[in-house]
């Protein structure tokens, strides 16, 4: 772990550090996830989406928010574990992400939604280097908040390789 | 009093492109001869502004550049020398220039100096000429840009006198002279005097009458430009003598880059002067800077405060009457909302029918509140036709033709984003009529026409489209000639017979042209395949209607606007998809005889003579997984460019009108897929992108291509 420090806060340590923020916890396969408070625009329950062709099985198709159409990705799926029914306690969270070509506005299925942490720079650790075994190129990092271990998803990643740089091999 | 002026730059650069936009317009539209007083003032009017807005932003070059313009433009207006085709393209190729100009600072490029001093020495040896006074340049501003304001690199330590007499009648126009001298002290150190001498006695004072002048010693390298910009929007207002002369007075001493302190110092100094000097006279004018600092200068900029500031948001100019009609429904629909709030605290059967009116009010506010909205981003095309006479007037002389341009129905509004693809495609038809279509004016009169071709451009509003044609009454398009190119590129066959109509389509086909040079006016390699490619991206048809010897017509047909489509509802394995209206071109049940198997892989359909390709969305869009399918299908035959195909469905639903909504900004771009809409329940339906689909269809595509030519 020692090993991974200085490389980690050379790339990412000052930003974490900065973010002295607010996180909205949600559980997915029983862990804990995290994501940027001020990103969460809205939390609904789930509905039917209509599916769009020619996408990944982890796309659920998009809804009608208000008037805007918004994709929905399922992170279970997404994240390779198991799919589950669609219960009462499912929740779409429907988020701002930033890529490197627009802002878009998506909703992201989970299991429930757990809670709201004020989680410090300080309270932060870097995922530790599993091998190739596990990706971690979408988390941000690791928190303990009461004992319990959070994982700050880093969501801008994960949207900008899935809808940025895959297109361009669908065309 | 620091405002910062860059919010209303993008005001500024706005308002001077419509300016030119009017210069351009009335210069090309200006008699030659003896001055046309009114054309004349709206042109000059219009130089007045952008280089009065060009010196509040400190935009000296452009300030100076237009300053020429607009001195030939004011002695053509005060009738001293007549309007002349010299001084007419001089003038048009300033406007250029100066577009050019702007553009460039807006972007923060570099400006094409050659190209404004050979201007500027146009207009200069213009003005030299003839016995109108030359009006001297000041040639102590040299061009700079407004980064270099406030540190000029003069060459001397000069002291400007400046002598500032504001008219009587100075605050009621809103003026502040404290203003102007904070203003002037940013140039430099400033030394104010106060001019007393002409304050009556405190009986016969009028309090908002300025009796006051200021004689001001500034210090510094200041460019007289400079110093007069600052007195721009009060030039009618006051007497303003500026002499320079070398002044020893202590503590004046030249500041070639003044401090910020020392600014803030000499501010201080004359704002303390005036009402010092001011109450040793009789009475004092409201001069106490408080409430009349927080003055903007009214008189030219009243709209500036609710622009957005923002240079790269696009904006749209809605006349009041539409933004009026939104207010009017919205505050209805207040009402409505509040009457069926009522029914939500306390039901009761009895109150059925009430609920219902209300319900049929709510739609109707609905209805009318779209409506009027999509009215908002609806332009006249005059937005886009305007750029004709000048292209016009420029492609004839340079093609040795004579040719006058006739437009109507300028006002037929359409869609902005429409209003702004349309221009490419009409340019390149205006260019290829004058080029191609119109004759010479020899071969004019040789043939009994007269010299001056028409071409004339004209918009309607017919159904929910809007239809522009574009006419000259010249040979027509050559038959013999299109046919044997389009035999040569091996786009038709030799021994194929086919009728007028089908050879003047062929100028349509990707491949084509028949110019035989490429000249600089069109055939640069960009087709009318293109034209009518951007046409129908727009969801619009072109058609080409030729007589030989009387001309060429081609009707552009276009949707009013690109956020509503007619649909047709289909169902595809349960799921509702959208097909345009406008490409359908007949649905029918399928016949299960006439589907059969080309090569074993492609579908095709016989559709009576034709065989058409079919594509099953079913397999297209991977929906066939755990859906049944159903025994009775149907087929869609949808058409683009000629091509068409069948599209299998499960059924047929209702058609409607639907709202486009982007897939894209959220998502991305779907093959297949132009966009999204919501159904009356609420739920996604995808909207088929049926260019894509046919062309998908690849080789079987071509097929039906060759059908549709001869058909």
């Amino acid at each position: 772990m020692n090993s991974v420090l200085p490389e980690y806060e050379a790339h990412t340590g000052q930003a974490l550090l900065a973010r002295n923020g607010q996180y909205l916890t949600f559980i997915l396969a029983g862990e804990e996830y995290g994501v940027d408070i001020l990103r969460v625009q809205e939390i609904k329950g789930w509905d039917r989406a209509t599916p769009i062709p020619h996408t990944p099985a982890h796309l659920l198709g998009v809804i009608n928010l208000r008037g805007t159409i918004v994709p929905i990705m399922d992170l279970r799926l997404r994240f390779g574990l198991s799919p589950v029914d669609y219960g009462p306690t499912t929740v779409v969270v429907v988020l701002k992400v930033g890529t490197a070509t627009r802002e878009r506005t998506m909703g992201f299925v989970v299991d429930a939604v757990s809670d709201v942490h004020d989680i410090g720079g300080d309270l932060l650790r870097p995922a530790p280097d599993f091998g190739p075994a596990v990706d971690l190129r979408f988390v941000r990092g690791l928190a303990s908040v009461e004992e319990k271990m959070v994982i700050l998803l880093d969501i801008d990643g994960l949207v900008g390789r899935d809808l940025d740089e895959l297109p361009a091999a669908l065309q | 009093m620091n405002i910062d002026l860059s919010q209303f730059l993008a005001v500024f650069y706005e308002e001077s492109f419509e300016g030119l936009a009017v210069m351009e317009h009335g210069l090309l539209t200006l008699p030659e001869g003896p001055a046309d007083r009114e054309g004349v003032d709206a042109i000059f009017r219009a130089a007045h502004s952008i280089k009065g807005g060009a010196g509040t932003f400190g935009l000296g070059a452009v300030t100076e550049y237009t300053h020429r313009a607009e001195t030939l433009l004011d002695e053509i207006r005060a009738g001293r020398r007549p309007v002349t085709s010299a001084a007419r393209e001089a003038l048009l190729q300033a406007t250029d220039v100066l577009a050019q100009m702007l553009r460039a600072l807006q972007q923060g490029e570099p400006v094409d100096e050659a190209a404004i001093s050979a201007s500027a020495a146009r207009l200069d040896l213009l003005l030299r000429e003839g016995d109108a006074v030359p009006v001297p340049v000041h040639p102590d501003g040299p061009s700079r840009t407004d980064a270099e304001l406030g540190g000029s690199s003069g060459n001397d330590d000069n002291v400007w006198q400046v002598r500032f007499q504001p008219h009587a009648h100075f605050f009621r126009t809103g003026n502040e002279p404290l203003r102007l001298l904070r203003e002037l002290a940013q140039l430099g150190e400033c030394r104010v005097e106060t001019l007393v001498a002409s304050v009556p006695p405190l009986s016969t004072l009028v309090a908002d009458d300025c009796h006051l002048g200021f004689s001001i010693k500034l210090a510094g390298t200041a460019p007289e430009t400079d110093i007069r910009a600052v007195f721009d929007w009060v030039e009618s207002d006051c007497d303003l003598d500026l002499t320079r002369g070398r002044d020893a007075t202590p503590g004046l001493l030249p500041l070639a880059t003044a401090e910020a302190g020392e600014i803030a110092a000499s501010a201080v100094t004359a704002e303390a002067d005036v009402p010092v000097s001011a109450s040793s006279g009789t009475s004092v004018p409201p001069a106490d800077g408080a409430p009349v600092a927080s003055q903007v200068p009214a008189p030219r900029e009243p709209r500036s405060a609710n622009r957005p500031a923002d240079a790269q948001a696009q904006s749209i100019r809605v006349g009041i009457d539409k933004v009026d009609a939104l207010i009017n429904l919205v505050g209805e629909l207040v009402i409505t909302q509040s009457m069926l709030s009522r029914f939500g605290e306390h039901f009761d059967p009895s109150m059925l029918e009430a609920l219902q009116d209300g319900l049929a009010q709510l739609g109707r506010n609905t209805r009318e509140l779209q409506e009027t909205v999509l009215k908002i981003r609806m332009l006249p095309i005059s937005v886009c036709f305007s750029r004709f006479p000048r292209l016009v007037h420029d492609l004839s002389a340079r093609l040795g033709k004579q040719v006058e341009l006739k437009l109507s129905g300028e006002q037929t509004e359409l869609d902005k984003t429409v209003l702004e693809n349309i221009g490419d495609p009409l340019v390149h038809l205006v260019r290829n009529c004058l080029d191609h279509g119109l004759e010479s004016p020899e071969r004019r009169l040789a043939i009994g026409k007269p010299a001056t071709g028409t071409l004339s451009m004209q918009a309607w509003h017919e159904g929910g489209a809007i239809v522009i044609e574009v006419a000259d009454d010249g040979g027509g398009l050559n038959r013999e000639r299109i046919h044997a190119r389009a035999v040569e590129r091996g786009l038709v066959a030799a021994g194929e017979i086919l009728t007028e109509q089908a050879i003047d389509d062929i100028i349509f086909l990707p491949g084509f042209s028949t110019a035989e040079t490429l000249s600089d006016v069109s055939g640069r390699g960009v087709g009318m395949d293109v034209v009518r490619r951007n046409i129908q991206s727009l969801g619009g048809q072109i058609e080409v209607k030729s007589r030989s010897g009387q001309g060429t017509t081609f009707t552009i047909r276009l949707p009013l606007t690109l956020a509503i489509l007619d649909g047709q509802l289909v169902e595809v394995a349960g799921q509702v998809f959208v097909v345009p209206l406008v490409s359908i071109v007949e649905s029918l049940q399928i016949e299960p005889r006439a589907l059969s198997r080309v090569s074993g892989a492609a579908e095709v359909y016989r559709l009576r003579e034709d065989y058409i390709p079919t594509l099953r969305l079913r397999e297209a869009f991977g929906l066939a997984a755990g859906a049944v399918e159903p025994v009775r299908r149907l087929i869609v035959v949808v058409e683009v460019e000629g091509a068409r195909v069948g599209l299998v469905v499960d059924d047929l639903l209702s058609q409607q009108q639907v709202v486009i909504k982007s897939l894209e900004s959220n998502y991305r771009q779907v093959p297949g897929v132009s966009g999204a809409t919501i159904l009356g329940d609420g739920s996604v339906a995808l909207i088929l992108d049926v260019n894509a689909l046919v062309r998908s269809g690849g080789g079987l595509g071509r097929v039906s291509a060759g059908t549709g030519v001869a058909a």
